[in-house]
């Protein structure tokens, strides 16, 4: 990249991002513990939405499993923290459903770096391996999408009758330390919201950097015309594993770390309805901008916050009301309303569009 | 280039949103029942909600999702009781009011919701919860913040939290001595059929077990996913074993499924028993009371109840949700519920969780369904046992009954047989 001149619009952006990176780090100041809590879970959810973009936004991949790779990061962290209320005791729900020794494969999530790794890996060589099977024999578009589904009731299935390794439909939970400092505390709460709104930001910039790249280029070339970057010479399938692997790896992080801020993980969490409702976010946030999908997760789920506490009869009704709106009147997501609003580039986006329904049906269809 | 101004916009926008979320659900959290709840005495003792006038309660159940249809009723109780206590003038002269949340069917809300309740609101009590795992989420939370939950479902037991109050049965005041009765009265060949989830999983580890102790024969056990609906198959697995009672613990829409194909395979509750542990007066009214007429339950608590406390207690409850509506056993317990925490709290003199706590050991009250009494060990209470067969116009007639309350056993330490099960507690 070449060295670019301090322009006003350059001058903005980095104010833009100077206030949100303020906003996040002072939050602590103006929010009590539960309302902290409760924006640390949404900075988790904008680092899968972070992800999902990267491969639908694009890629031109349509996950609807994403709910799995979550989950398993989310899992693994459960594991380790599970390990360490027990304090060396058999887990109370293996006991109750009759095991008598802790499974092997649970003996190394004593460790937390072993958690950690396995709550990356793990996601991201499952995305890795379907991936694998899928891209390579260019399956795509709507089939690729039913696919995930399918790894989501698998998986789903799985975890819920293995009540004896997994918890079952219950999960995990009961918490109580980490690293031996309880997970209550204030102090604990803090920093583990730093550790999310920093990773957030990491995981933007890694994004981003992604975006920006030789590679990034070739990923929106892989969603505008399969074929022709094909022709090109490069190996889309190669493209594809690798991004939905990265994809796969941030859902996982972001499972981690919903499991510390929330206390529990049940197989609900990984189910279809929470895997839609990912994309949604990135949809209504606004597909293809990282800023559009983080802050879709984060409104979004702000939103169902303040509506469900306030209206706790009706708040359903105002969430649908709410996706009908954006579905029907800002088809780019809220980015793309803010963008029509500073800048009424009509023609342009009218051309994006148009170059967007030729190229990529799925995926327009997909948008709803 | 322009691009880029957008998206600076949009950051501001993301941060301002930040700090409008947090400061307005701050000032919005206690809407809509408690509006106008903010009388400013400011002696606020022991960091509960005792504020003046008015004690705030928590009232946290599924408003919405699949578990909705179960939950709204117990809710309805639940809001009866306040209303009718507030009637009578309150508790220690206070005016309850109840702080609803929807806890949607999902654990981890049960979980925000709860932290919220306590939080934000600093709610005196909890009343809430359904499914197992919806206690289970909240149970961290409530020990965390030293809040108080009254749960009103019965559950599998092996579970006594300090936080907790269980006005639904465990296992020794439903599963056990239903077995018990099975075998003496109907045979010793039992199938066992639930969902796959915690509660028919752990009831059935013990009715095993228990099998084994009384002489009892396992003739198969199997499990269906919550919301199973085809059972050709089981069915005439069950008809091959040939068994003389099927254990049901099946929940949900299941039932309906599992009992109409069990009709139309020609099988009556004459040819065959089943006992059921999750069917009450409001499931016979989705299933449809020809369909499961004969067929038994095993309950704490039926519509039918003969004691003067239900009597006034079906009438209110229709008089206030309508003619149709029925009352069953985990309505009943969340009623009694709101009482029974009432009574704490007026022996105790305070809203204060471990006043309260200490008050209600031992405290009884006559319920619906008969005198109940707090245990204090373990925060369950006792509660009769009741067997009854389902009637054709839906309600149950009582066939059996322990008389008296039985006492919580949770650990099921009363029984040698349950040793395995409760090791190491």
């Amino acid at each position: 990249m070449q060295l670019r001149t301090l322009t006003p619009q350059r001058i903005y952006i980095l104010i833009g991002y100077a206030v949100a990176a303020t906003a996040l780090f002072c939050a602590p100041l103006y929010l009590n513990d539960f309302r902290l809590n409760l924006l640390a879970k949404f900075l988790a959810f904008a680092i899968v939405a972070l992800g999902l973009d990267l491969i639908w936004g694009y890629t031109g991949i349509l996950s609807l499993g994403h709910g799995v790779f979550f989950g398993l990061g989310a899992y693994a962290m459960a594991m380790y923290l599970k390990l360490e209320a027990s304090g060396g005791r058999l887990p109370d729900f293996m006991e109750w459903s009759g095991l008598a020794s802790l499974p092997l494969f649970w003996k190394p999530f004593e460790s937390f770096g072993f958690a950690v790794a396995a709550g990356l890996l793990i996601p991201a060589l499952l995305a890795l391996f379907l991936g694998y099977f899928t891209f390579r024999n260019r399956i795509k578009g709507v089939y690729f999408t039913i696919l995930t589904q399918a790894l989501v009731i698998i998986t789903t299935t799985l975890f819920i009758g293995q009540q004896a390794l997994t918890g079952g439909t219950n999960g995990l939970t009961g918490f109580s330390t980490l690293f031996g400092t309880p997970l209550a505390g204030e102090g604990m709460k803090h920093t583990l919201y730093y550790v999310t709104a920093v990773l957030l930001i990491a995981a933007f910039v890694l994004c981003r950097f992604i975006v920006k790249s030789r590679f990034g280029k070739v990923l929106r070339a892989v969603r505008d015309g399969e074929n022709r970057a094909r022709f090109i010479g490069y190996n889309p399938a190669v493209y594809q594993m690798v991004v939905f692997s990265i994809s796969g790896a941030l859902a996982g992080l972001a499972g981690m770390l919903f499991v510390l801020h929330v206390g529990i993980i049940s197989p609900s969490m990984m189910g279809i309805v929470p895997s839609i409702e990912m994309v949604l976010w990135v949809a209504i946030g606004g597909r293809g901008t990282l800023v559009g999908a983080a802050l879709g997760a984060i409104l979004m789920n702000a939103a169902k916050s303040v509506f469900s506490e306030n209206y706790p009869d009706a708040w359903l009704f105002f969430l649908g009301l709410l996706f009908v709106i954006v579905v029907v009147f800002l088809p780019k997501g809220l980015v793309g309303l803010f963008s029509r609003i500073t800048f009424r580039k009509r023609e342009e986006s009218e051309e994006h569009e148009a170059a967007a329904a030729i190229s990529h049906p799925a995926v327009r269809a997909g948008n709803g | 280039m322009r691009k880029r101004v957008w998206s600076s916009v949009l950051l501001l926008v993301l941060s301002l949103s930040l700090i409008l979320a947090g400061c307005g659900s701050n000032n919005g959290g206690t809407a809509p029942a408690s509006s106008g709840a903010e009388t400013a005495s400011g002696t606020s003792s022991s960091g509960s909600s005792d504020n003046g006038s008015e004690i705030k309660v928590g009232i946290l159940h599924s408003l919405s999702g699949t578990m909705a249809i179960s939950e709204k009723s117990v809710h309805d109780a639940e809001l009866m009781a306040i209303e009718e206590i507030n009637a009578k003038g309150g508790v220690l002269g206070k005016k309850l009011v109840p702080v609803i949340e929807d806890g949607a069917s999902d654990w981890p809300t049960f979980a925000e919701k709860a932290r919220k309740l306590i939080s934000e609101d600093k709610v005196a009590t909890v009343f809430g919860g359904w499914t197992s795992a919806s206690r289970k989420a909240m149970l961290p939370v409530f020990e965390e913040m030293n809040g108080l939950l009254w749960y009103p479902v019965q559950y599998e037991g092996l579970e006594s939290s300090p936080n907790i109050f269980y006005t639904g049965a465990t296992t020794n005041q439903q599963i056990v001595p239903a077995v018990t009765w099975l075998l003496e009265n109907r045979g010793k060949k039992c199938y066992l059929l639930g969902s796959d989830y915690v509660f028919p999983r752990t009831a059935n580890k013990i009715i095993k077990e228990q099998l084994k102790a009384e002489g009892g024969e396992l003739a198969g056990e199997e499990y269906t996913p919550l919301g199973h609906t085809d059972y050709s198959t089981i069915i005439s697995k069950i008809q091959q074993a040939d068994p003389d009672v099927v254990f049901n613990t099946l929940n949900g829409d299941s039932n309906v499924a599992f009992f109409k194909q069990l009709r139309d395979a020609g099988i009556t509750a004459q040819d065959m028993t089943t006992l059921s542990v999750s069917v009450a007066e409001e499931e016979i009214r989705g299933i449809g009371a020809d369909v499961l007429e004969g067929h038994l339950a095993a309950w704490n608590y039926y519509q039918t109840t003969d004691t003067p406390e239900n009597k006034t207690f079906v009438e209110n409850y229709k008089a206030k949700y309508g003619a149709d509506r029925v009352t069953a056993d985990p309505i009943e317990a969340g009623y009694t519920a709101v009482y029974l925490w009432a009574a704490a709290v007026e022996k105790a003199g305070s809203t204060d969780i471990a006043a309260v706590k200490e008050a209600a050991k031992g405290l009884e009250w006559s319920a619906p369904e008969g005198k109940v009494t707090i245990d204090g060990e373990n925060q369950h209470i006792y509660k009769p046992v009741r067997i009854g067969e389902v009637q054709a116009d839906g309600q149950f007639k009582e066939l059996w009954s322990t008389g008296e309350a039985v006492k919580p056993d949770p650990y099921l330490k009363g029984y040698d047989w349950a040793a395995s099960l409760s090791s190491g507690r």
